[in-house]
């Protein structure tokens, strides 16, 4: 760093220059001005160093000084991540809502997380051990729910040649100290720090094979996605995108789940907050914020701190990975981590691509989806990050950008539909539309935990969907009761499964989250019906008798009124079935 | 003060001056031209000793030689304090109705800063509007920020002022109840308008405007909502009273952003709209809310006109993705006659779930709604094969759902100007109008529900051919 007092010279918005060499490196945090608000160098030129300032410059002068810190923008990791609430740059929004009341002052310096708590420590290491990075030397309680496993920070190995006893420690005391191969020591403490734009190291890459069950039936029967997999959940406004990422967030059957609030509205937040520490988690019977933390840049906090707000996420969910845990990333919406690119690209006077986004769009939403995966971390457990990205499609034209960039870089696709949404149909998933390239990848795994046949039924209920897809196009041209009886049963059974099975109710108790089992179980129930009623037609039955009985009401209730743990009522609807329809059965 | 002669360069509504010490970004200054005329402005960017300065009355009559530039130390502020209600301002502050200056009890910079999301309270009670359409479908809730999705030449002014005259509250604090009105680049005659209906309706001394009219600056235009806002949470958190700010025309503020934007050079996005429009609109929508410890509450109403009535338009496109919700009044249905032409699919509030049912409004509310919702997508899909195949060829259920569509439009829809319906007439003709249908296509309801509302002859007989 040179010794010369760096000072401001330009002020356009989130972006600052300096006039001159500046000694300061390429993403390098920076202290700009009088109130020392955060920022990253973003260009460093002879002429001209540019800066992003992560907060409002409002009131600033030029001539104000901007420090260096030597090093890039990083997310501190250690214990008091779960349950807390930051900003994009990891700053504890409860910490300045304490220091500053109920509005967010630019310039709030608080500490990433509480350095005076103790936490209750267990050593694993002994003087003497042989550790590398990533090996875990002492763990701590975090929440109930979640074991926080202290990690010697990945590039450090030596010997360990102190210990402390196990007590209560706060997050920077010394632990152990090691001494690596060229005799240097290095305290280990329950925290460490890890640059926000790079991906933390792991031991390689194991195959997808189990999914993410998320306990919503059209994603987990129809499109599942899997543990260390990408989904985008694109949809317009009121489609139920943040409704769809709270439910997944919800019930899905990760260790730990990661919520991006990313340029959207503040009181999405508040209802996370506030609703998540009511619910428990089914698992657990703890509260859900016990496996939760959230990252809160809405949409009128400053824009620079959007862009980083996607990054310190992932940096959190990779920190947890390492310990062996599996992680969810909700990232709510990247569209709107898109136009913060697009908005400093802008004032950089950057050539802008397609819509004016920059051209570097497409390396940095594949950069952002490649640190998802299903790990062998550095000490050997098995560890996953699954993210799962909300697109907010302009327009709510799936040909933008946005939208199509993130097509191409992950593999499973849900989209949401305005029609469905129109009709109140939630989760608004087409069907038609929407694609999940793991299903060959689970397919061994819904064999083996669920049911043999699970994938040939899922088959034919997408088979179902399909066939009336193509009949409604002659349906909506002439009306559906020229069909004959058999195409009419197609669009019945199709009618149920859209309402009963795909239709979900968030706000019912038994439907809002519905195990695996039963929902092959519905499926089961769903098709034995069409098949019962499919042979009645062969013979000549007339549909409307089968209507009459009142099945597909019935059918369509179930998900109301068979409990979650009672799927032995199932075998009731299948014998009613069987008998209400043999008695429609034509003599021969 | 330091005072600096002259200017460096004017270019549409930017002023910009060398050699300035010590200015601050986003500071205020004050021009004086020969003639004796004072205007404001505001830097919008500094390079070195050099400030690029946003002139909100215009650059007219001005030259390189003729102006004296003041820095007022400090960013844009208004003077605040109770006096405010009743009185009307410009789009930048100032009093327009000859009453004289505010006596200010404090003042706030414009901008506002950041609800801090932890201290937010997630909205929960409701306000009746009186209208069926909002308070059944899409109920207005107390901290919720819900457009009007209009085109040119439909009635969402009339809906405004019915909404302005009729909103309430109900519980403890019915009275304590204050609207701020913002009109941006409105024409004369609908300024007046409101400004009459408001008189008329003897409303007046519980309304703050701030008007910015069709041929006023558009730098003013840009300031006048943030004016409006400032008043709103001052009224809000500092009196604790709930503030309702209804702002209108939206598009006009964005095309006043967008004219701004291009004179300033910079790289346009979308249809020439700039490429930070989604932020900046958000740093207004989001200054809705409840706080923590503070009695009072914003509910903003922004009303935006459709560019062609095509709702995929940057404008509402964007509007949509921040706001929580939004009721979409439609063409066809104005043409019908039919007032208020609200759209019933595609008009939502996302936040009515929790401040609906027992406690606030009634418990069969979410079920009443659910099922009308449900019912009118049939609807729609019924006239879409009438269209086809001709009604007479419909099934029998199909021809109900006609039938229902109409009375719903007719009965439902419709109200008169100063009909004020109570959340209980508007769900229970919810109910006798759902009671048209058969009772199995009444799926989204519990069976407990329906035995109770389900009433098919009194519905019969209420709406008969």
């Amino acid at each position: 760093m040179s010794g010369n007092r760096l000072a401001v010279h330009s002020i356009n918005g989130p972006v600052v220059t300096l006039q001159g060499p500046s000694g300061l490196q390429m993403q390098e945090r920076v202290y700009v001005g009088e109130k020392r608000l955060t920022g990253e160098v973003i260009s460093v030129s002879q002429e001209q160093t540019t800066i992003q300032v992560y907060e409002g410059t409002t009131g600033m002068r030029t001539g104000e000084p901007v420090e260096g810190t030597g090093g890039p923008l990083c997310a501190l990791l250690g214990p008091g991540i779960l349950t807390n609430i930051f900003d994009g740059i990891q700053r504890p929004l409860g910490e300045i809502a304490k220091d500053s009341g109920a509005f967010l002052p630019a310039g709030s310096q608080v500490a990433n997380l509480d350095l005076e708590r103790r936490w209750q420590v267990t050593l694993a290491v002994k003087p003497g051990d042989r550790v590398a990075g990533g090996q875990v030397f002492a763990t701590c309680p975090e929440t109930a729910v979640v074991e926080h496993r202290a990690m010697v920070p990945p590039g450090l190995s030596g010997q360990i040649v102190s210990v402390q006893p196990d007590g209560d420690y706060r997050i920077q005391d010394t632990l152990a100290v090691l001494r690596d191969s060229q005799g240097r020591e290095h305290p280990l403490t329950l925290c460490q720090q890890w640059p926000i734009r790079v991906p933390r190291p792991v031991a390689g890459r194991l195959p997808i094979c189990r999914p993410l069950v998320t306990g919503q039936r059209v994603i987990d029967t129809l499109f599942p996605i899997a543990k260390g997999g990408t989904a985008a959940i694109p949809g317009g406004f009121g489609t139920g995108k943040t409704m769809t990422q709270h439910q997944l967030a919800k019930w899905s059957d990760a260790d730990i789940i990661v919520y991006i609030g990313c340029g959207e509205r503040g009181n999405e937040m508040t209802q996370v907050l506030q609703e998540f520490g009511e619910l428990t988690d089914p698992k657990t019977g703890r509260s859900l914020m016990e496996r939760t933390v959230l990252i809160a840049n809405t949409s009128n906090m400053p824009v620079a701190a959007r862009e980083a707000s996607i990054y310190t996420g992932v940096t959190l969910a990779e920190y947890y990975r390492d310990m062996g845990y599996h992680i969810a990333i909700m990232a709510d919406s990247t569209s709107r981590w898109a136009e913060a690119l697009r908005e400093i690209s802008g004032r950089l006077e950057e050539m802008p691509a397609e819509e004016g986004f920059p051209a570097y769009l497409p390396s940095r939403i594949s950069a952002f989806y490649e640190r998802a995966g299903y790990m062998q971390t550095l000490s050997g457990r098995e560890g996953s990050v699954t993210i799962i990205g909300a697109v907010s499609p302009q327009g709510a034209d799936f040909s933008e950008p946005v939208t199509q960039n993130t097509k191409r870089f992950v593999r499973c696709f849900w989209a949401l539909d305005k029609s469905l949404a129109y009709a109140r149909h939630y989760p608004a998933i087409n069907w038609n539309t929407s694609y999940s390239e793991y299903l060959d990848d689970l397919a061994p795994w819904y064999r083996q935990q669920i049911s043999p046949d699970f994938m040939a039924s899922r088959q034919r209920v997408s088979n179902l969907l399909q066939e009336e897809n193509k009949l409604m196009e002659i349906v909506r041209l002439i009306g559906s009761d020229v069909l004959p009886d058999d195409q009419k049963l197609v669009l019945e059974a199709a009618r149920i499964i859209r309402v009963g099975l795909l239709q979900q109710n968030a706000y019912h108790r038994d439907d809002t989250y519905v195990p695996l089992p039963k929902q092959y179980r519905m499926m089961e129930v769903i098709l034995a019906f069409y098949d019962r009623a499919r042979r009645l037609v062969a013979q000549g039955v007339p549909l409307s008798e089968i209507l009459e009985t009142g099945l597909s009401e019935r059918i369509i209730k179930i998900k109301y009124e068979v409990p979650n743990d009672r799927l032995e009522l199932l075998d009731g609807y299948l014998q009613e079935i069987q008998e209400k329809l043999a008695a429609l059965e034509r003599q021969p | 003060m330091l005072q600096l002669i002259g200017l460096h360069e004017i270019n549409g509504p930017l002023a910009v001056l060398d050699q300035v010490p010590q200015a601050s970004f986003e500071e205020m200054v004050e021009l004086k031209l020969d003639t004796g005329e004072t205007r404001y402005g505001r830097i919008v960017q500094m390079e070195g000793d050099r400030a690029v300065i946003q002139v909100f009355e215009g650059t007219r009559g001005m030259s390189l030689e003729n102006t004296r530039t003041t820095l007022l130390g400090h960013p844009m502020e208004i003077p605040l304090s109770p006096e405010i209600l009743g009185r009307t301002f410009s789009g930048s502050g100032q009093p327009i109705d000859g009453l004289g200056p505010v006596f200010a009890a404090q003042s706030a910079d414009i901008n506002g800063q950041p609800m801090n999301p932890v201290r937010r309270v997630y909205p929960r009670n409701y306000i009746n509007t009186g209208i069926s359409s909002i308070d059944g479908l899409a109920t207005l809730i107390r901290g919720q920020k819900l457009p009007i999705f209009s085109g040119s030449g439909m009635s969402h002014n009339k809906v405004a002022v019915q909404i302005a005259r009729q909103a309430k509250l109900t519980g403890p604090d019915a009275d304590n109840f204050v609207i701020v009105f913002a009109a941006m680049g409105v024409t004369n005659d609908v300024a007046g308008y409101f400004r009459r209906s408001f008189e008329e309706s003897g409303v007046m001394e519980k309304v703050v405007m701030y008007q910015n009219l069709s041929n006023d600056p558009i730098i003013e235009r840009i300031l006048t909502p943030r004016c409006a806002l400032t008043a709103a949470e001052y009224l809000a958190f500092t009196l604790g009273m709930h503030v309702l700010v209804i702002m209108t025309d939206i598009t006009s503020y964005c095309e006043a952003l967008r004219e701004f934007s291009s004179s300033k050079g910079e790289i346009p996005g979308r249809k020439g709209f700039p490429g930070y429009l989604y932020s900046d609109l958000a740093s207004l929508y989001e200054r809705a809310g409840i706080i923590e410890g503070c009695p009072g509450s914003v509910t903003q109403m922004p009303i935006l006109t459709m560019p062609n009535d095509d709702i995929t338009h940057p404008v509402p496109d964007l509007t949509g993705y921040i706001t929580e919700g939004q009721i979409v009044l439609d063409r066809g249905l104005d043409q019908k006659g039919i007032y208020p032409p609200v759209s019933v699919l595609p008009s939502l509030s996302r936040l009515m779930k929790d401040g609906i049912g027992q406690g606030y409004t009634r418990a069969d509310h979410a079920d009443c709604s659910n099922q009308l919702f449900a019912a009118c997508a049939k609807v729609q899909d019924a006239r879409a094969l009438a269209s086809v195949i001709g009604e007479e060829e419909l099934g029998e259920t199909d021809k109900k759902y006609l039938f229902f569509g109409r009375m719903f439009e007719e009965q439902f829809l419709s109200q008169r100007p100063n009909e004020d319906r109570t959340i209980e007439e508007t769900l229970d003709l919810g109910w006798a109008l759902l009671s048209l249908l058969p009772r199995e296509e009444l799926d989204r309801v519990d069976d407990k529900v329906l035995e109770k509302f389900y009433r098919p002859q009194a519905a019969a007989q209420r709406f008969h051919d």
